[in-house]
């Protein structure tokens, strides 16, 4: 059997795309978020209760209406959102002119409540998501097996990454935003709508979140906490990448699921505190984060 | 009162700094009295969970509400306290209870410090969510680490003998003790303040750029506030350990970070009395809901609380009298 420092290659392969599969949910979370911080200037603390949500929304829409997985994929993100964009409208919009630092006390508070109402209603024990039939099963590539599922997923977040990225920077909607997370009162001033691109951001990003939560819903638990532990995971991610650039949100991502796979070969224990250290360490020699900009 | 008028008499404007400066401690003479007869009115070890979360917010209200620096990570600092107390404790029964406590806030003084320095390289948002990560670090840490008991946490750490001599397994002598440390503390907090080293903390938080043109080495007075502020964390939570006999990890976890913030939100940011007061609301709250059907719903209700404190009621309870007195009595 083939070695790779002293661990058998299926074992090393079969982490490094589970560490793949975690880095593609760290890079939609953190795109999600550089995304709304871009033009509101606030962190979002609710991101990982909305990535719950969307795990939860397909959950319940296949048990109680019968609704599949790829209908799930289109609809939840698409619900998630909207009840997002009425977050914006009623609540956050009127503390926007305040220290940004109150925007995510808001939504830390938001968080508390979406995560406490539904560990009432469905308790802390994670739920299991059937995986559609289609993606069940996997590939044996000759040196390893690659469960479909995962491969999957992979090859969604990344494309969601790169639709976001084309929105973004390849439309006009996308230059609105870009010239809006320059000088939002200028672009008052010339005509744009800016409350509503600030409302449909919010929403985009919270629909990212959901869809992640989709894609994460037949690989993980479906469990009302699922969502917080993950988002200071991807805070410590969005530290160590910056929020500047959309192409350094999904790389760190990628990256950072990768070691923490490879962490959880060659030293399990730490495994849970390596992106932590890493970020650290970015802190001590680069504090500005790999892609930022502002100090 | 116009300038012309301060303008002049300015031996006014003195006498009237005097009053208010005396008026200032006959207000904290009275709360020293209230908190000395309030273990006979109430129940003493409720009391001193107030007391111990109290001492925690009024730790944390110095760096939020005089350097405007917002740490999601002060759970960490509890804990560790706690933990380290805790600990020694519990395997070295020879050692008095105020040296555990010494030794857990010098610990957490520590860790205060090494945070410090990382987490001022960022501003603002960034500041938070890097104190975050960093406490959930450390909660990872205590979960894995030999000594804390992992998942169970430690139990039965002896009270013991303050000073060696007189024994806290009385709640009544329990009290007094722990009313002393936080009296230490929030003295200790109330002299920073209104020091010329408050005064430019203030000034940093209002406007950081103009102090550096100014001279001052910012982060320096951001560092010492984030060290004084863990500090005193660690002190409630050493303090807290020898009271309830126990260390666990609900302590190191995020919500308790929240909940701090909570607290200090919900009397006042930057008001001396403001955490203490919402640190007694906050664990009046849970204590009553936890008994009630409610129950269940105390992370709800917490949340609901934070939302319309972030809406409407920024200044907190302390702050809206202090507005509503100077409106109407000056």
């Amino acid at each position: 059997m083939t070695m790779i420092f002293g661990v058998p290659l299926a074992v090393f392969m079969g982490q490094l795309t589970l560490g793949l599969v975690n880095g593609a949910f760290y890079a939609l979370l953190s795109l999600g978020l550089a995304v709304i911080f871009g033009l509101l200037k606030i962190i979002n603390f609710a991101h990982g209760a909305q990535y719950m949500l969307g795990a939860f929304a397909a959950l319940l829409g296949f048990r109680y209406l019968g609704i599949n997985y790829w209908l799930a994929l289109i609809l939840v993100p698409l619900v998630v959102g909207a009840f997002g964009m009425l977050l914006e409208r009623y609540l956050l919009r009127k503390i926007s002119h305040l220290d940004h630092l109150y925007g995510l006390l808001l939504t830390f508070g938001l968080a508390l409540i979406i995560e406490g109402t539904l560990v009432n209603f469905f308790g802390v024990s994670g739920a299991r998501y059937a995986t559609p039939e289609v993606l069940q099963g996997g590939l044996d590539l000759g040196f390893m097996f690659l469960p479909t599922y995962r491969a999957w997923v992979l090859v969604a977040a990344l494309a969601m990454c790169l639709f976001t990225w084309f929105m973004i920077e390849r439309t006009r909607l996308g230059a609105y935003l870009r010239a809006g997370t320059e000088n939002s009162q200028l672009m008052q001033a010339f005509g744009v709508n800016v409350p509503l691109l600030i409302t449909l951001t919010y929403g985009f990003g919270v629909g990212l979140a959901a869809f992640a939560g989709v894609l994460a819903a037949p690989l993980y638990p479906v469990s009302p906490t699922m969502g917080s532990s993950l988002l200071i995971v991807v805070f410590a991610v969005v530290v160590i990448g910056g929020m500047g650039s959309i192409f350094g949100a999904i790389m760190t991502g990628l990256a950072m699921g990768v070691i923490e796979g490879l962490t959880k070969v060659y030293y399990p224990e730490a495994a849970n505190t390596v992106i932590f250290l890493v970020m650290i360490l970015v802190l001590m020699f680069r504090p500005a984060g790999l892609f930022g900009k502002e100090a | 009162m116009s300038d012309a008028q301060t303008l002049a008499r300015p031996s006014a404007v003195m006498e009237r700094q005097k009053r208010a400066i005396m008026r200032r401690n006959l207000f904290y003479v009275a709360l020293v009295v209230v908190g000395l007869v309030a273990p006979f009115v109430a129940y003493p070890v409720f009391l001193m969970k107030v007391l111990c979360f109290a001492l925690f917010a009024c730790a944390f209200n110095l760096l939020l509400g005089y350097a405007g620096l917002l740490s999601f990570g002060h759970a960490a600092f509890l804990a560790t306290g706690g933990y380290i107390t805790g600990y020694l404790l519990a395997s070295y029964p020879g050692l008095t209870p105020e040296i555990g406590i010494m030794a857990g806030t010098l610990v957490a003084t520590a860790l205060g410090a090494l945070f410090g320095i990382l987490a001022i390289r960022r501003q603002g948002i960034y500041f938070a969510m890097v104190t975050l990560a960093l406490a959930q670090l450390v909660y990872f840490v205590f979960v894995q680490a030999p000594f804390t008991g992992g998942e169970d946490g430690l139990h039965g750490v002896p009270r013991g003998e303050l000073l060696g001599f007189i024994s806290l397994s009385n709640n009544l002598a329990m009290y007094y003790f722990v009313f002393a440390v936080f009296l230490f503390g929030f003295a200790l907090i109330q002299r920073t303040v209104h020091s010329p080293y408050g005064q430019v903390l203030k000034a940093i938080r209002e406007n950081e750029p103009r102090a550096v043109s100014l001279g001052y080495n910012t982060d320096m007075y951001k560092l010492v506030a984030f060290v004084i502020s863990a500090a005193l964390a660690g002190l409630a939570g050493s303090t807290k350990t020898v009271v309830f006999q126990l260390a666990s990890l609900t302590d190191a976890h995020w919500h308790m970070s929240g909940e701090v913030i909570l607290m200090t939100l919900l009397g006042g940011v930057g008001t001396l009395l403001g955490p203490i007061m919402g640190a007694g609301i906050v664990v009046s709250l849970q204590h009553v809901l936890s008994q009630s059907p409610l129950g269940n719903w105390v992370s709800v209700i917490l949340g609901i609380i934070f939302v319309i404190c972030v809406l409407s009621f920024r200044s907190g309870i302390v702050g809206e009298i202090a507005r509503m007195y100077n409106k109407n009595f000056k």
